[in-house]
């Protein structure tokens, strides 16, 4: 854990404050403490997590559960939605799904990750890259982007939409869909609905292709950057198939060291209790997970995109599988742990997600009629699924009166929480240090948060919200300076 | 053929005065399919409700071959009860999350279809708090009532030159 949490003397410090992050779900700040030569001595991402969720879905009825949940976030329902089933399943007994309902939720799923990753990548991560970490701030985005690389743009658009309506039709509806129920789905897909997805889907894996080749070539031409930018040594984990192989929608946990080095593996995840704690710290709403047999100090690992691509042996599909080996090769005997990294394994992600719904959309069973199972009625369910930012876990127990009596989740963002501060402190270091602090400079901060792809849990978006601050205090808590974007944009 | 008026509602039913776009347009679902409505349009316009959580890049595609568009959300700041204003592609939409302004969303619109976006507006009805669980605050439940008498008004005479006499921020 770097030495940056908790500086000596902050009373002798002054603050810089970026507040809330930009282009990341929800709010996030991030502070760091400076002397008066700008050197860094402290720097902490904080994260104003909601942590209502539990107390929100306690007293709902259980069926009612996978619906209300996607309500947690406006980013990814559908992952909240997948994982309250898989948990309820347990409850209803159903040990099993009919092969109808398992490749349907699948279906949903990778349509999920396809349009998450593809609208990070395109629009939020996309302006950094093309433009620079520092480059004119009226152009980093994706109207930029747009306007400089339309055909770019276009793709991102076009993928996003693909995700969309893959969900749509699985999920039965746009937004709060119900597709997933407690023991299966309650519906399939119908041959018109099939046939229309498959029109495009080939476009989509070529397009996605193109992705991974263009993330590619923008860490073999500036590996200085991709290789070293916030680079940090961590644990990770996540949950792959049975067989070893890249599974994003069910499998048993998996957790390496910072060498590659397996922690444990086939871990049934109905026992993530035994495998992690949660500490809090009093500086943050949010928990900072570790694995329980490392202890605090060493425990905490990552999740996501970068983590489960190396954590997985293979990819059942066969392009992202060429993909991986590539990917593998290039960051040599050592697990690549540079935070871009996260992008380049983010789009093989999203070319396997497109290729997994192009096998399925050829599987007949995807227009099957057996949706659910039932069995003995159970009182308590795990499931865990790996949404697009990572491994979320979502824990129920229900009573007689078919009530929810318990609920824990432990989110992707959560995961990650101690990873996303060490990455801003080696940003820090490595770029504030002894510098004045330019806006161009913050993004460098905010580069890195985004690499992560944090979602906090936040679907609400009203207009006005959103400004960015940042302030500079002297050590007697006077301010020295001060910027700040309006909701408009505009830099004051 | 897509219907030439899109009523598009943004937010999240869960997070108190946040549901105010889409119970707008639930009610207006209602009263869209109501005797009264039917007797009171002197034309056969037709509308298309949309509501999602937030907006998105890909919602220009919802946009293409519209002639009008409405958004429908809550906003913090807007003078009570609501504000309606005609959206104006920006030159320099900076994005703070994963969701897009509707002034980027317009620019988005313009150079994805390389033509001009439809003629759009906003109606943001004030909203007090964003909480998870909450329902609507009682001054949310007013406003809403007058921005649906609102939204009426506006669906009767869906043209370009009415809207722009109702604008609220001359």
């Amino acid at each position: 854990m770097s030495s940056l949490e908790t500086a000596a003397n902050p009373e002798n410090l002054r603050r810089v404050a970026i507040d809330p992050v930009s282009r990341v779900e929800g709010h996030g700040k991030v502070t760091i403490l400076l002397d008066d030569k700008n050197r860094v001595h402290q720097v902490r991402l904080h994260i104003v997590e909601f942590r209502g969720f539990e107390k929100f879905i306690q007293g709902r009825p259980y069926w009612e559960v996978p619906v209300m949940v996607q309500r947690l976030c406006g980013i990814c329902p559908v992952s909240h939605h997948l994982a309250a089933s898989k948990a309820l399943d347990a409850i209803v007994g159903a040990k099993h799904l009919t092969p109808t309902a398992e490749k349907m939720r699948r279906l949903m799923h990778y349509g999920q990750i396809l349009q998450s990753h593809a609208l990070h990548f395109f629009h939020l991560c996309s302006p950094d890259l093309l433009f620079g970490f520092d480059s004119e701030v009226s152009k980093r985005n994706i109207v930029g982007v747009a306007e400089k690389y339309p055909e770019t743009a276009r793709r991102g658009i076009l993928l996003r939409k693909y995700g969309q309506e893959v969900i749509r039709h699985t999920a039965g509806k746009r937004i709060h869909g119900t597709g997933s129920v407690p023991g299966g789905v309650n519906k399939s897909l119908s041959i018109l609905e099939r046939d229309e997805l498959l029109k495009d889907i080939y476009q989509m894996v070529a397009w996605s292709r193109e992705a991974v080749h263009m993330v590619k070539e923008l860490h073999h031409k500036n590996p200085e950057l991709y290789n070293s930018f916030g680079a940090f040594r961590a644990n990770y984990m996540s949950i792959v198939g049975f067989d070893g192989s890249l599974d994003l929608y069910h499998g048993r946990l998996r957790a390496r060291d910072e060498n590659g080095t397996m922690l444990f593996d086939g871990v049934d995840y109905r026992n993530y209790t035994q495998l992690i704690e949660e500490e809090v710290k009093n500086w943050s709403y949010m928990k900072f997970p570790y694995l329980k047999s490392l202890g605090r100090e060493k425990g905490w690992y990552r999740v996501g995109p970068m983590s489960r691509i190396q954590n997985c042996d293979f990819i059942p599909t066969p392009l992202a599988e060429i993909e991986r080996r590539e990917f593998i090769a290039y960051g040599g005997i050592m697990p690549m742990h540079a935070p871009l990294g996260y992008h380049w394994a983010r789009m093989i992600e999203m070319l396997h997600a497109a290729e997994m719904i192009k096998d399925l959309l050829h599987d007949d069973d995807i227009i099957g009629k057996e949706l659910v199972v039932t069995g003995e009625r159970g009182f308590e369910g795990v499931g865990v699924i790996e949404a697009p930012r990572g491994t979320l876990i979502h824990h129920y127990r229900v009573d007689e009166n078919d009530l929810v009596t318990m609920c824990n989740l432990i989110v992707s963002t959560t995961h990650n929480n101690q990873a996303m501060n060490e990455a801003v402190r080696r940003v820090a270091q490595q770029y504030l240090h002894g510098h004045e602090i330019t806006e161009g400079l913050l993004n460098h901060i905010e580069v890195a948060v985004r690499a992560f792809d944090p979602c906090l849990s936040c679907a609400t978006h009203a207009l006005g919200k959103m400004p960015l601050e940042v302030e500079v205090l002297d050590e007697a808590g006077e301010r020295l300076s001060f910027l700040s974007r309006t909701g408009d944009g505009v830099l004051g | 053929m897509v219907a030439p008026v899109l009523v598009f509602a943004i937010g999240n039913e869960s997070r108190g005065d946040d549901a105010l776009g889409p119970a707008l347009l639930r009610k207006l679902g209602v009263w869209l399919n109501s005797a009264e409505w039917k007797s009171m349009q002197s034309s056969a316009v037709q509308f298309e409700l949309l509501e999602d959580f937030q907006l998105q890049i890909e919602h220009v595609m919802d946009m293409q071959d519209r002639k009008l568009v409405l958004f429908i959300d809550a906003g913090m700041d807007t003078p009570a009860p609501f504000s309606f204003y005609r959206v104006e592609a920006s030159d320099e939409p900076v994005l703070y999350s994963h969701a897009l302004a509707p002034e980027a969303l317009i620019k988005v619109y313009e150079q994805f279809h390389r033509q001009p976006a439809p003629d759009a507006y906003v109606l943001c009805i004030r909203g007090e708090g964003f909480e998870l669980g909450e329902s609507l605050s009682p001054p949310a439940q007013t406003r809403l009532s007058s921005a649906l008498e609102f939204t009426v008004q506006l669906l009767l005479e869906a043209e370009t030159a009415a809207w722009d006499k109702l604008c609220t921020n001359e």
